[in-house]
């Protein structure tokens, strides 16, 4: 479990890295292409840096704003408080803040940077469908991904992806829009070469993103989570029944994109099946995961 | 000179490793008395619930006189007991006295859709839990201080500062110990 905890925080540490070296190198191209010359190289560096800081401290509230999850009271919810409050206590941890996305598919994920600044949020769906029983068995296995630090990799993951989405059609703009008044102004001979540069830097995207997605979820943490959920609850069947129910319902869930849906505990884009979405396939069959729970 | 140097070294990093071992002993220590309070805030809790609780069934079933002075009994009870095991039995009969007034309740409609008899069952449930996972969490710690006493080379540090084994809260629930019996 140790070990765990160690290598979460290593990765967290690579992805970073990595991340800060991809913005620098995307703005250094950004800047060659649009010829901003030195001045262009100091501000690639300071967006890496602003970003790295930002996506380490406010990750978190740019996944719950992506899937458009709000804060609740416990007047309002106040079985889903007591359930938490309670895993709380039998994980020995401080209480994380509790949200909700207003959405009938029922599913749920944890998110922040460590256990002092965690958030668990899970879809009213959730709530409605699930009994006493099952919701323990759900929030047990979220608590374990907040215990284990799953949810700073994961929750940088989740900014990541989405961040170099966003470069990526911002540049694919920026040299579309660059190149035609170029164009215009009858200088054709770079136009060629920056469209081979944008289609590069394009067929990079795909299996960079998978990458990053690869490094942050691996099949292995999800049944590790659930292990540890289980034993949190001393009640296997629970999150078995839960799972079962969640994968069951065929409703997909709005608020959840490719950037966010490795952090949900059952993977939430149900109608996308094919090979690519192989490539992106983040969690392990739900049936494997019953079958690990029952056999306890 | 090189021998005595050695040595000195040697005699520093004996003497860190006990320093750090005795330091564990004292944190598991704490941990385990704090997991204790932890249970003590919860059964708190569930207390200060009963008396409305009764109040609030009272006021749509007066005739269960006999109920309510159970419930108000076991809580009583429980309030006056200390030390690990008998506080496990007291808790256990007031469980019992508020499983029969929930019995009874279900005979009443209009209690139970009442908006506050509802929050109250919400928080009582909630409460019963919590006890349950403060208790195993109690029990997970004292497993690792007691674990920790016991093997070597802590068992050596622990022994000569006098550390004591922790009790487990255990069950005392005869139904739950019995064997189940199947008669046709």
């Amino acid at each position: 479990m140790y070990e765990q905890i160690a290598s979460n925080k290593r990765r967290s540490i690579l992805i970073i890295a990595f991340f800060v070296v991809l913005i620098f190198l995307l703005a250094w191209v950004f800047e060659q292409l649009t010829g901003m010359g030195e001045g262009g190289l100091i501000f690639a560096a300071l967006i890496a840096g602003v970003s790295a800081f930002a996506s380490y401290y406010a990750s978190d509230k740019i996944a719950l704003a992506i899937s458009h999850a709000r804060p609740v009271t416990k007047d309002e919810f106040p079985h889903l408080y007591n359930v938490v409050e309670g895993l709380t206590i039998a994980a020995g941890i401080p209480a994380p803040r509790c949200y909700v996305i207003n959405d009938t598919a029922p599913n749920a994920f944890a998110t922040g940077r460590n256990p002092e600044h965690s958030v668990i949020c899970v879809t009213t769906g959730l709530l409605e469908k699930l009994n006493r029983v099952e919701l323990e068995g759900v929030v047990a296995h979220e608590m374990s991904h907040i215990k284990n630090y799953d949810i700073r990799l994961q929750t940088l993951a989740v900014v990541m992806v989405g961040v170099i989405a966003l470069l990526g059609d911002w540049i694919m703009r920026s040299v579309w829009f660059g190149g035609r008044g170029r164009k215009s102004g009858g200088n054709n001979g770079g136009a060629g070469a920056i469209f081979l540069v944008v289609g590069l830097v394009f067929a990079a995207f795909g299996p960079l993103i998978a990458q990053l997605l690869r490094l942050a979820v691996s099949r292995r943490r999800e049944f590790l989570a659930d292990a540890s959920g289980a034993m949190m609850t001393r009640y296997p069947p629970g999150l078995a029944s839960a799972l079962r129910k969640i994968s069951a319902d065929p409703e997909p869930l709005e608020a959840a994109n490719k950037a966010t849906a490795h952090m949900y505990i059952v993977n939430p884009l149900k109608n996308l099946k094919g090979s690519l979405n192989k490539l992106f396939s983040t969690h392990p069959p739900i049936e494997e995961r019953i079958a690990a729970l029952e056999k306890m | 000179m090189p021998v005595l140097f050695l040595f000195l070294i040697i005699i520093a990093v004996v003497v860190f490793y006990v320093i750090g071992l005795y330091n564990s002993l004292v944190t598991l220590r704490n941990r385990c008395d704090n997991a204790w309070a932890q249970v003590d805030v919860q059964l708190k809790r569930r207390y200060d619930l009963i008396p409305n609780l009764v109040e609030t069934v009272k006021g749509y079933a007066k005739h269960e006189r006999e109920v309510f002075e159970k419930v108000t009994q076991a809580r009583n009870m429980a309030i006056a007991a200390s030390g690990v095991k008998d506080q496990g039995q007291a808790e256990n009969m007031l469980s019992g006295a508020l499983k029969t007034l929930f019995a009874v309740a279900e005979a009443y409609p209009e209690l139970k859709a009442n908006q506050n008899f509802l929050m109250l069952q919400e928080e009582l449930a909630g409460t019963e839990s919590k006890i349950a996972y403060a208790r195993q969490f109690y029990n997970d710690i004292v497993m690792k201080f007691n674990t920790k006493q016991q093997v070597f080379p802590s068992n050596i540090i622990a022994g000569m500062f006098q550390f004591k084994l922790k009790e487990y809260f255990e069950l005392e629930e005869p139904a739950a110990k019995e064997p189940v019996k199947v008669q046709f």
